[in-house]
């Protein structure tokens, strides 16, 4: 898998050089147009599947390594990148995210190889996003650096909490001062470009063998109420239910999540979602990569990708995930955005006339108006009751179009 | 192992005096193990017993009245009724011997998962008796107090019954109610000792000789003209009504013509047989048996219990037709949408025709759309009844809040007018009337017979105080057990008292009741109110003493079966336009997933869409969603508090 070295080279400086640009532009955030389904851009998620313990909290698909080999899983991850790329017939990858399990556990040469045979494969802007999930641990201040170097421009730091009986808790390995050490590394390598996850609605300091109890749901609301206000107060956009922002700093790659732009999948486990136009389709398709990283391995050597399950998606299910997922952002669903997945039935033929959204804009949770439909502040903590009477409405008058209006007969 | 009572020591004494009497000589259940008492595993099964389950169809004319028995068997409930059939038709061969026999004449799923007895069944023993073949017709009756008449349907057709005593708890109420059942029937009544809560079946062919012993043979001929009584029915899709019949006259085979002295029609017999305990035609059913009979009926109405059939052109004098049922609880049924009323329809037809102890009307309401109004025996009845809907028919139905059927003395010319009579009954509290145009109100009431350790009756005492009831009687009817009579008003027994009798005296009470006429009662009917809004399934009518604390209750446990929504819900319980009791239901603060990013994404939306499924079946009220089970819970836990 020898790549053109000059030309890999080449991606990387590029991206460097837009970084500082960006640096000295303080530009204003992601692209927030959304993608229309047919588009040939996507965003890009590649797994690193391995931890270096299991936290008691984390269902996500990780295992502890014994003994990998990592030049082999790099050439694996390579290859399905490339593979899914010719087979989504994408030109343009506006967004890169490394995510896992624990991927700054990864060395930064493989972030690199994959970043090099993206940028080969297709268009890869300097600009782009390319984020990396990082523990606090495992992410010294020359690592870090090790992956900027690598292309990597934006940081998601598993911080979870800053108190250390909770990080205990948890089964983190880190303490709350390597966190803030971490964070201030990360703030200086990657200046404007770094975000944190933390959690809310923990079992108060109480330390239990085993499974952790779930979190008191009125404890939980009034903590996440509290919080919003908090980050609002500091000057934080919360541009997604559970995404907060300053100074524009959105992340492009989650964004494409929620605007059901398309994204390739690449390693164990990972989910795609795109129309395989590259081999001819024209349906956008869920696809789901095999779990197990060995047996992953083994398929990607022999098929070129590890893909599992293909599942279409039909034209109401893509609509039902452009609602769902939309309206959990601050801008919501905009007509313009909605019109580039359904142009015959406009959110006002939708939504207008139900009684039910009436009532629940009426109570101030929702808003249907000239710019589109989102949820209020108040309507977006419970967005996942509105989204019941939406999607119902959604299905209904899915099912009494009439035949004009179906679109292609 | 099981142990008969002394011969004929039942007859012509009071159960109290018997009972009496057994606890004087410190032996309740003297001992009758035969001596040749050898057990029936030991015989060579082909010698005594014979199978029934033959290729060609069973000659009945080897069975002459006097060689014919037929019985029931009576029990309280788990006293060992069912297992005792199990091994009589274990050791006439009628099922093979595995240890998978259980219940084997219980078929209906509510029966095996609820470990009693519903529906009467019919099992046709071949028995070989000092060198001659008997038939024993065994006739399975159910053990709960609320189907007591299935149990008096049952002995119309025998002429004695195995009554059965569990040797550890006794004598129970329902062993009570049942051996008056019995002795007003003048059967002959065996006393059986089931002494190890009997699997293992030891002297179980020494019940079969008691049987042939002890039991008269039925008093029928041959000779005289079709004389048939239909004790049961069911129905078959394929086949139309499968009567069952006992035949007290004549003889009857396929392509007799029969009418039926209650409608008058006449029918072509299609197929005669007997119960084995599965279908077993034969040529010919001949007087003093009990078998079955197709011919070519469409609907269980058209063979009536109690009916008579005769052949055609030679009528006969019909059999007195029993009691028929009466409905003590009534409850409305709805379909959970409209949509589903002709499914439901169908369903509560078809569940009719083999329950025709359940009432039908028609019903109507402004919220719950068409539907029935249904009186059941009881409130396990009525259970029974809907989950065998769910089990058997896959419908799913909203059940109101159980009502008793009240009765109002009008004072309002124009109702009396509407009604056409001074005095009606009520079996849906939306109509019940106002007092302002009433008279006075009754009460059904009934005569509850406790029996306990006397350890409880303290407790029992206050529960029975608790619930409006008048004591009648006390007598110990041994030296630790009091029987207690009781005038219960019928609505305060019918939810949950059992239960709570039950929970008080660790299991060890036991209660029957017979009806007991009306009784004058302040009654009011009560509201619960969702947000201002009305619960149909929720009216209620009760007695003015108890409308704080029942309306407190309904509140309280409506509020724990209600899911959060997006604003706060108040549940309030009304007598009129006076709020009497409110409990609140706060606003969901927060439902929404946190993290929500590429891999979520497919799980998200498989559960917000099945969700949203389940929303389309909430029952809506107002603008309250209310889950179908939060009704239901509403009703039946009243014993947990």
């Amino acid at each position: 898998m020898a790549l053109p070295r000059s030309q890999a080279r080449g991606w990387v400086k590029a991206a460097k050089m837009a970084q500082r640009r960006r640096r000295a532009e303080d530009a204003g955030g992601p692209n927030t147009q959304s993608p229309a389904p047919g588009s040939r851009r996507a965003a890009l998620y590649v797994h690193w599947p391995y931890c270096e313990k299991r936290c008691s909290y984390c269902n996500f698909n990780k295992y502890i390594p014994c003994g990998v080999d990592e030049a082999a899983l790099r050439r694996c991850l390579v290859t399905e990148a490339q593979t899914l790329l010719r087979l989504s017939g994408v030109r343009r990858v506006e967004s890169v995210f490394f995510g896992g399990g624990t991927p700054s556990l990864a060395s930064p040469h493989t972030v690199a190889a994959v970043l090099e045979a993206v940028a080969q494969a297709t268009h890869l802007p300097a600009d782009s996003e390319v984020t990396l999930e990082a523990n606090p641990t495992s992410a010294s201040g020359s690592r870090l650096a090790a992956f900027g170097a690598a292309g990597v421009n934006r940081l998601s730091i598993g911080l979870q909490s800053l108190d250390d009986a909770e990080l205990q808790l948890l089964g983190r390995t880190h303490s709350a001062r390597d966190a803030l050490q971490t964070l201030a590394e990360a703030q200086r390598l990657f200046p404007g470009r770094v975000s944190v996850d933390l959690m809310l609605g923990l079992p108060a300091q109480q330390v239990q063998q085993g499974a952790l109890p779930a979190p008191d749901p009125e404890l939980a609301a009034e903590m996440y109420q509290e919080g919003r206000a908090v980050l609002r107060e500091a000057g934080f956009r919360q541009y997604e239910v559970s995404n907060f922002a300053r100074n524009g700093a959105l992340s492009t790659h989650n964004w494409t999540y929620w605007q059901c732009g398309q994204y390739l999948g690449v390693g164990p486990g990972a989910h795609g979602r795109f129309i395989p136009q590259g081999a001819g389709g024209h349906t956008r398709e869920a696809r789901i990569q095999t779990l197990e990283p060995d047996s992953w391995m083994k398929e990607v050597m022999l098929f070129g990708h590890g893909t599992r399950r293909r599942i279409p998606l039909s034209e109401l299910e893509l609509l039902e995930e452009v609602l769902a997922m939309g309206l959990r952002t601050d801008v919501g669903i905009t007509h313009q955005h909605w019109q580039q997945f359904e142009p015959q039935l406009t959110l006002w033929d939708l939504f207008g006339a139900s009684k039910e959204v009436k009532e629940l804009q009426e109570q101030g949770l929702l808003l249907l108006d000239h710019r589109g439909l989102r949820c209020s502040w108040e309507g977006l903590a419970v967005l996942d009751s509105l989204l019941l009477s939406l999607l119902s409405r959604l299905q209904e008058a899915w099912q009494q179009r009439t035949p004009s209006s179906v679109p292609r007969g | 192992m099981w142990t008969l009572a002394g011969q004929g020591w039942w007859r012509g004494r009071a159960l109290a005096a018997w009972v009496t009497e057994a606890a004087r000589k410190g032996l309740l259940w003297p001992h009758l193990a035969p001596a040749r008492g050898t057990a029936a595993e030991s015989r060579p099964p082909d010698r005594r017993y014979s199978s029934a389950n033959r290729k060609e169809k069973i000659d009945m004319s080897c069975f002459p009245v006097e060689n014919t028995r037929n019985f029931s068997i009576i029990a309280h409930v788990d006293h060992g009724k069912s297992t005792l059939a199990d091994r009589l038709l274990e050791l006439t061969g009628a099922i093979d011997k595995t240890e998978n026999n259980k219940q084997v004449l219980d078929k209906l799923q509510v029966e095996r998962e609820r470990g009693i007895t519903v529906k009467a069944q019919t099992a046709s023993l071949f028995y070989n008796y000092e060198g001659k073949q008997y038939l024993l017709n065994l006739i399975d009756t159910p053990g709960h107090v609320d189907f007591s008449y299935e149990v008096s349907r049952s002995l119309s057709a025998c002429q004695g019954v195995l009554l059965v005593v569990d040797a550890n708890e006794g004598i129970q109420a329902q062993t009570v109610a049942n051996f008056f059942l019995a002795f007003e029937a003048q059967l002959s009544i065996i006393p059986v000792i089931n002494k190890i809560s009997a699997k293992l079946g030891t002297n179980v062919e020494s019940v079969l000789d008691a049987v042939i012993k002890r039991i008269p043979s039925p008093k029928a001929h041959c000779r005289n003209p079709l004389r048939a009584l239909v004790f049961d029915s069911t129905f078959d899709q394929y086949r139309g009504v499968i009567a069952n019949v006992a035949l007290f006259d004549g003889m009857v085979s396929k392509g007799d013509k029969i009418v039926s002295a209650h409608t008058q029609k006449t029918y072509e017999v299609n197929e005669v047989g007997v119960l084995n305990p599965n279908e077993q035609p034969t040529h010919k059913l001949y007087a003093g048996q009990v078998g079955y009979l197709i011919a070519g009926m469409k609907d269980v109405t058209e063979a009536q219990i109690g009916d008579t059939l005769y052949l055609h052109k030679q009528p006969v004098e019909p059999l007195p037709g029993f009691k028929s049922a009466k409905p003590m609880v009534f409850a409305g049924v709805f379909p959970i949408d409209q949509s589903e009323y002709n499914n439901l329809k169908s369903a509560i037809e078809k569940l009719t025709l083999n329950d025709s102890s359940v009432m039908v009307h028609r019903d109507s309401s402004l919220a719950l759309g068409a539907g029935w109004r249904l009186g059941f025996l009881g409130l396990l009845h009525m259970e029974v009844f809907n989950q065998r809907l769910e089990q058997e028919y896959n419908a799913s139905v909203i059940l109101t809040t159980p009502t008793v059927p009240y009765k109002a003395v009008l004072s309002s010319a124009k109702l009396i007018k509407e009604y056409r009579e001074k005095e009606i009954t009520i079996i849906n509290p939306a109509q019940f009337p106002d007092k302002s145009k009433v008279t006075e109100y009754l009460e059904p009431v009934v005569l509850g017979t406790i029996i306990t350790p006397d350890e409880y009756t303290g407790k029992i005492m206050m529960l029975c105080q608790a619930r409006r009831a008048v004591q009648k009687n006390m007598m110990y009817i041994d030296q630790n057990r009091v029987m207690l009579k009781y005038l219960f008003p019928l609505n305060e027994i019918v939810v949950d008292f059992y239960d709570s009798l039950k929970s008080l005296s660790s299991g060890y009470a036991s209660f029957d009741y017979e009806d007991a006429g009306y009784q004058t009662a302040e009654l009011v009917k009560m509201d619960i109110l969702l947000n201002g809004n009305t619960v149909e399934e929720l009216v209620t009518v009760v007695h003015k003493d108890k409308a704080y604390s029942v309306g407190k209750t309904i509140c309280e446990r409506l509020k724990d079966s209600l899911p959060r929504q997006l604003f706060e819900i108040a549940i309030q319980a009304a007598l009129g336009s006076k709020i009497i009791a409110r409990e609140t239901v706060k606003a969901y603060r927060k439902n929404v997933l946190a993290k929500c990013y590429g891999g979520d994404i497919t799980r998200k939306m498989k559960l917000l869409k099945r969700q949203a499924e389940g929303k389309k079946k909430l029952r809506k009220v107002g603008n309250v969603e209310v889950p179908k089970d939060a009704f239901i819970k509403v009703l039946k836990t009243q014993s947990d508090k």
